[in-house]
């Protein structure tokens, strides 16, 4: 099997799908020729492949980038359009929010948007707050949106083409920090269904519910604890909307303990969601608290030492659990 | 070209009695939900624009829709029963009044997120592009839109992709409460075009010829490659912003001196003036236009309203 990363990954679903499909084209900052070139981008060498018709450099301007999609898609063409840095989201918020989730809903399911929106995103960095802020559980509370937010470069693969061959607007969530690590994936067309959570790792003692970079703090605890004798199952959502319940569910009634670890900050993230599934549906099965695992409430601040204490680790995340499992 | 004009005088005349009987209807307790909001006045803007326009050329409204809807050929049994918030209604009760999508005649997106359609438009244009098609979009918005960030950025961008959009602001004076001079500097929306690269014009907007004439001029530009065109339309929105609208800031003998510059009595006077039409023909046409109104009401009075779990529903695909 082919070693890549995930930025490659992504580069081949792409291209895959605009070879498989005409109306699919590309949109966004940089995505042509831009100011971070390098093979591992997820763009890098499309539009020599493409041509600047179907991969397009834009301006600076998210609400136009946006609403392009929006518009594109309803005419039948499958855009994905790149936000440059999850924080730029917000630029580009009403289109997605108000009418890529909702014109679906108004139309009284007269019209589809089959658009992906790709958002660069994760701490780790070093470049601060205003291009590192994940805000994921935000678009996750808008009904008709799907989020997508992949931990593996082989998950980012094959999510990315059901993506694109999604009738709905979907959300992709790329943490950049995966972008530079081979790992295998496969060569080829395949896809991977959008709302089925994976097990990455079975294990009876606790259910450690993760996604996107996470994944590698949780697998790293899972080693650690190992070797004590705790036996982890790592539960990789890979999509936050629609969320695999039963997954959830299952893996809590199995273990009967439950550590949610996720990258964005604590409050309203997405892990209470979790947790409230699990209290919900599972509560008889618990045998301890629920525990997460979150950066703190700040913003993601810069200076390396003050940016590694707000990326949750595995050592956070080991004594969440020991804290739970006696 | 006499056809030409009786269509816009029909059409025109028929948006006017349509919302009228709204009008009517609204002060009914309960009868129709949500929050009216009508184009009174500015009827020429809707049907000039739409008389230069294709079929398969797609219309972005706003939310003082129902004639820009109208006047593309929307179905008004369907038009009202939506209204109505009907199941038989375009979107099946789910958009209510103020954001009705009929994809039937390419009006795919009503928004009324004040400047929400504009950058959508540049989207419909880029497809429209892309697929090489005869076909070009109209983004319908107000003065107030041309204050908003999104209304730069996609006029930028279809500016420099030549992309085949007509933006046509209806400058109806006001943007919610506030006249024009309390909300912009300048005195013309149309001379923004200037910044980004595109025609901007300036037409009357209570003469529907005229609107037409220069709609049908940027459309040529459109097909032919030369990119969009900014149309600002001058008119005046006779009624407030909605209907719950007190319009204490809009002075009486304004609001009257723009009623003598009513667009539907201006095409009327002409074309009896020309001995196109006899007054007998005029009341003709009202008479069939009343019939055609009661029968919207007729059909969105007997249709059913949705069941409430059908709420749960097209959310998705």
């Amino acid at each position: 099997m082919q070693q890549i990363t995930m930025g490659q990954a992504i580069q081949q679903a792409l291209a895959e799908e605009m070879r498989r499909d005409e109306n699919v084209f590309l949109a966004g900052e940089g995505i042509g020729v831009g100011i971070h070139e390098s093979p591992v981008m997820p763009t890098y060498g499309l539009l020599q492949e493409f041509g600047p018709a179907r991969v397009k450099d834009t301006p600076v301007s998210e609400a136009a980038i946006a609403g392009l999609a929006v518009g594109a898609s309803v005419m039948g063409l499958r855009p994905v359009v790149e936000v440059m840095f999850n924080p730029f989201f917000t630029l580009a918020s009403d289109q997605i929010v108000n009418h890529a989730a909702k014109l679906r809903y108004l139309s009284g399911g007269k019209s589809s948007f089959p658009l992906v929106v790709r958002i660069k995103t994760g701490a780790g960095g070093g470049a601060g707050c205003q291009h590192a802020h994940n805000l994921e559980a935000w678009v996750a509370h808008c009904p008709g949106l799907k989020v997508v937010m992949p931990g593996t470069a082989a998950d980012a693969k094959g999510l990315l083409k059901s993506a694109i061959r999604d009738d709905n607007p979907v959300i992709f969530f790329e943490d950049m920090g995966l972008f530079f690590f081979p790992s295998p994936v496969p060569e080829g067309d395949y896809t991977i269904p959008i709302g089925v959570a994976d097990i990455k790792k079975p294990g009876r003692d606790v259910t450690v519910v993760t996604w996107s970079k996470m994944l590698g703090v949780a697998f790293k605890a899972a080693a650690a604890l190992g070797q004590e004798g705790i036996d982890v199952e790592i539960l990789d959502l890979r999509t936050l909307l629609p969320l695999d319940k039963e997954a959830v569910i299952k893996s809590v009634q199995k273990t009967g303990r439950l550590v949610i670890l996720h990258e964005a900050t604590r409050t309203g993230g997405y892990g209470g969601e979790i947790a409230a599934l699990a209290a919900e549906e599972a509560f008889s099965y618990l045998k301890a608290p629920i525990k997460r695992v979150t950066a703190p409430d700040i913003p993601v601040p810069s200076s390396p030492p003050l940016e590694r204490f707000y990326i949750p680790n595995e050592n956070q995340l080991i004594e969440a659990v020991k804290s739970i499992v006696i | 070209m006499e056809q030409k004009k009786l269509m816009l005088y029909q059409n025109m005349l028929f948006i006017r009695r349509f919302e009228e009987k709204i009008t009517e209807l609204c002060k009914i307790e309960g009868k129709l939900p949500g929050m009216l909001i009508l184009c009174t006045g500015q009827e020429a803007v809707a049907a000039g624009v739409c008389g230069a326009l294709e079929k398969d050329d797609v219309i972005i409204s706003n939310h003082r829709s129902h004639g820009h809807l109208l006047a593309k050929g929307a179905d008004p049994n369907a038009l009202m029963a939506e209204i109505f918030g009907k199941v038989t209604g375009c979107n099946k009760g789910k958009s209510g009044t103020l954001h009705i999508a009929v994809p039937e005649v390419n009006a795919l997106c009503t928004t009324t997120v004040v400047g929400g359609g504009i950058p959508i438009a540049v989207g419909t244009a880029f497809a429209q592009q892309y697929k090489k098609s005869e076909a070009v979009t109209v983004c319908f918005f107000g003065d107030g839109s041309a204050d908003e960030g999104s209304f730069h950025e996609s006029l930028n961008m279809a500016a420099l992709w030549d992309l085949p959009v007509i933006f046509v602001c209806e400058n109806n004076v006001y943007s919610g409460a506030q006249r024009m001079e309390e909300h912009t500097k300048v005195k013309d929306i149309a001379l923004r075009a200037q910044g980004y690269g595109m025609p901007g014009v300036i037409v009357d907007g209570n003469d529907a010829e005229a609107v037409l004439k220069v709609t049908a001029e940027a459309r040529q530009r459109c097909l032919a490659g030369e990119g969009p065109t900014l149309i600002e339309c001058k008119t005046y929105r006779w009624r407030g912003h909605g209907e719950l609208d007190q319009q204490v800031y809009q002075p009486k003998d304004e609001i009257a001196m723009w009623m003598e510059r009513c667009p539907i009595k201006k095409i009327e006077n002409e074309l009896l003036a020309e001995g196109v039409i006899s007054r007998e023909d005029v009341t003709a046409l009202e008479d069939s236009i009343a019939i055609f109104v009661e029968d919207a009401v007729r059909f969105a009075e007997e249709s059913p309203l949705p069941a409430p779990e059908e709420a749960l529903e097209d959310v998705y695909v």
